[in-house]
C-alpha cells in the first residue's frame, strides 16, 4: 500500500494511475488519521517552496509524517519540490524545509552556465546513477526523465547522493538517507523509466 | 545532459480531434483518448492539447475531458484553451495537467499571468503567441481568438512582457505556416529566442523530421512542436498517429544538436 500526501499541491492522479497499472494499492492522505496503515509514503509537490511548506504545515499531517518518517522507519520518497522540502530550508522563500536530509535548495545560477541556458530547467534529461540504490534497480545509467525545475537540492553530504543529473553545473537528482527518498524529476510524467522507479520505491 | 523537446499538439474541436490549415479547416483526425494512448505508447517527450473552440466561444474548459486525457497521459500534458482565472487554473491543475496555456487571457489581461504564475508557480504556465508576419517590413504581430482578432501587438515585445509577468515558458505558434508542412518561420523563432531566458517552444509548419532538426540546429535547447507532421502521412495527408521512435530520434539529435549546434 503506496499513501500518497494530498495538500493540496502536486499531481496525485499521477501516481495514482501509475499504481494502478502495477497492481500495486493506494490511498490518498488529506489527513493525520488517513496515515494510520501508511507501510509507504510519497510526497509529490510543484510550485513554490514557501506555498507548499505553508499547505503541508496547515494540512494538520506534519507530525504524524514526522512521527511515521523518522521514529517508525516509513520509506518516504519526496518528488520535485517535495523532494526539496526534506531539506533545511530554500533560497526560494523563508519558510524552514522539514530538515530530515542535509541539505539546502539553491536556484540555478544561469550566470554561472558556459552558453545560454533557459530556467526553468525542463525536459527530459539523463540520471547519472553515482550509487547502486534499491530505488534505482533495473534502471540504465543514463535512462531519462522529466525534469521542471528552477532550484536544486544542495548536499555536502555525498553519501546521500545516488544519482545526479547535469544543468550547467552537475546537482544530485536523487538522493537517499535511511528510509529517506528524494528525486527532482517526475518519475510519474517518464513513461517506462518513471514506472520503473515507482515501482522499485513500492518494492523497498 | 538535457534534450530538446519534440513535442505534438493536438486540436480539440467539437469534443474530435482535428487538424487545421491557418487556424481554417478543421479536419477531423481522431478521438482525444484514443491519441494519447497512441502517443504513450510512442513515448513522446510533452504533449499539448488545445481546445480551440473554448475562448472562440466563449465557454469554460471542458473539465471531463481534460480529466480523462490527464488520466490517460503517461507525459507531461499542457491544456489550453478558454482559461480566464486563477480558480480555472487549479481546477485544471488538479485534475492532472502539468501545465496550462494561456493566450487571450495574456493580451487582455497580463496581470493575470501574474497571479496565476505567483500562486501555481511559474514552471507551469505557457503564454501562447498566435503570431502572422505582417504584410509589409519583417514584424509579426500577435492575433488571439483563433487568430481571428488581431492585437496590433508586437509579437518580440509581447514574449519579453509576458516572461516579465511571469511566464514559465512561451509558444509561439506561426499563423501563416500552420498547416502547411514546408518548414517552420526560422527567422521568427531565432529572434524570439534571443530575447528569451525561459524555454520557448514552436509550433507551426513542419513536414518532416529534419525540419525539426533544423530548428534544433539553430537554437539547441528548445522544444519543438508539430501538429500536421504527427498525425498525418503522405502526400494525400492519410490520418495516421506518429511520432520518432527513439532511434529515429537519437539519430536526429546526433545530427542536429549532439554534433554540435550554431549557438
Amino acid at each position: 500500500m503506496i499513501t500518497i500526501i494530498d495538500y493540496g499541491l502536486g499531481n496525485i492522479r499521477a501516481f495514482v494511475n501509475v499504481y494502478n497499472s502495477l497492481n500495486v494499492h493506494t490511498n490518498i492522505a488529506q489527513s493525520p488519521k488517513d496515515l494510520e496503515g501508511a507501510s509507504k509514503i510519497v510526497l509529490p509537490g510543484v510550485g513554490a517552496f514557501d506555498y507548499a511548506m505553508s499547505r503541508l504545515n496547515a494540512s494538520g499531517m506534519r507530525d504524524e509524517l514526522e512521527n511515521r518518517v523518522l521514529r517508525k522507519g516509513v520509506p518516504i520518497l519526496g518528488i520535485c519540490v517535495g523532494m526539496q522540502m526534506l531539506a533545511k530550508g530554500s533560497e526560494e522563500g523563508t519558510l524552514p524545509g522539514l530538515n530530515w536530509v542535509e541539505g539546502e535548495v539553491e536556484l540555478f545560477k544561469a550566470e554561472k552556465f558556459s552558453y545560454k541556458k533557459p530556467l526553468p530547467h525542463m525536459g527530459w534529461n539523463t540520471l547519472n546513477i553515482s550509487q547502486n540504490n534499491k530505488l534505482l534497480r533495473n534502471l540504465d545509467n543514463q535512462a531519462r526523465f522529466y525534469f521542471l525545475h528552477s532550484y536544486y537540492f544542495h548536499t555536502q553530504n555525498l553519501e546521500n547522493i545516488i544519482g545526479t543529473s547535469e544543468y550547467g553545473i552537475i546537482y544530485a537528482s536523487a538522493i537517499n538517507q535511511d528510509n529517506i527518498y528524494g528525486v527532482q524529476f517526475h518519475p510519474e510524467k517518464s513513461h517506462s523509466n518513471g514506472i520503473q522507479l515507482l515501482k522499485n520505491f513500492s518494492e523497498i | 545532459m538535457l534534450f530538446p523537446r519534440i513535442i505534438p499538439c493536438l486540436l480539440v474541436h467539437k469534443k474530435g480531434l482535428v487538424k487545421t490549415t491557418k487556424f481554417k479547416d478543421p479536419k477531423y483526425v481522431g478521438d482525444p483518448i484514443n491519441t494519447v494512448k497512441i502517443f504513450n505508447e510512442k513515448e513522446v517527450d510533452e504533449l499539448i492539447v488545445l481546445d480551440i473552440d473554448a475562448t472562440r466561444q466563449g465557454y469554460e474548459p471542458n473539465y471531463k475531458m481534460i480529466e480523462d486525457l490527464a488520466v490517460e497521459c503517461r507525459m507531461p500534458l499542457c491544456y489550453g484553451g478558454g482559461i480566464k482565472t486563477l480558480e480555472q487554473a487549479q481546477r485544471i491543475f488538479s485534475l492532472g495537467v502539468e501545465k496550462i496555456a494561456l493566450s487571450s487571457v495574456a493580451v487582455e489581461n497580463p496581470s493575470q499571468i501574474t497571479k496565476i504564475s505567483e500562486r501555481v508557480g511559474s514552471q507551469s504556465v505557457v503564454v501562447v503567441l498566435d503570431v502572422k508576419k505582417k504584410l509589409f517590413g519583417d514584424k509579426y504581430e500577435l492575433y488571439t481568438h483563433n487568430g481571428l482578432k488581431s492585437s496590433g501587438i508586437d509579437a518580440v515585445q509581447f514574449s519579453i512582457d509576458m516572461q516579465e509577468a511571469g511566464a514559465g515558458e512561451i509558444l509561439i505558434n506561426s499563423i501563416d505556416r500552420d498547416g502547411f508542412m514546408d518548414g517552420y518561420d526560422y527567422n521568427l523563432i531565432k529572434e524570439i529566442n534571443n530575447v528569451l531566458e525561459i524555454p520557448l517552444t514552436v509550433l507551426g509548419g513542419a513536414g518532416n523530421i529534419d525540419d525539426i532538426g533544423l530548428v534544433i540546429q539553430q537554437n539547441g535547447i528548445i522544444g519543438v512542436s508539430a501538429g500536421s507532421l504527427f498525425v498525418f502521412k503522405g502526400k494525400y495527408k492519410a490520418v495516421l498517429i506518429n511520432y520518432p521512435s527513439a532511434s529515429e530520434k537519437a539519430l536526429l539529435m546526433e545530427k542536429y544538436f549532439l554534433s554540435g549546434w550554431n549557438s
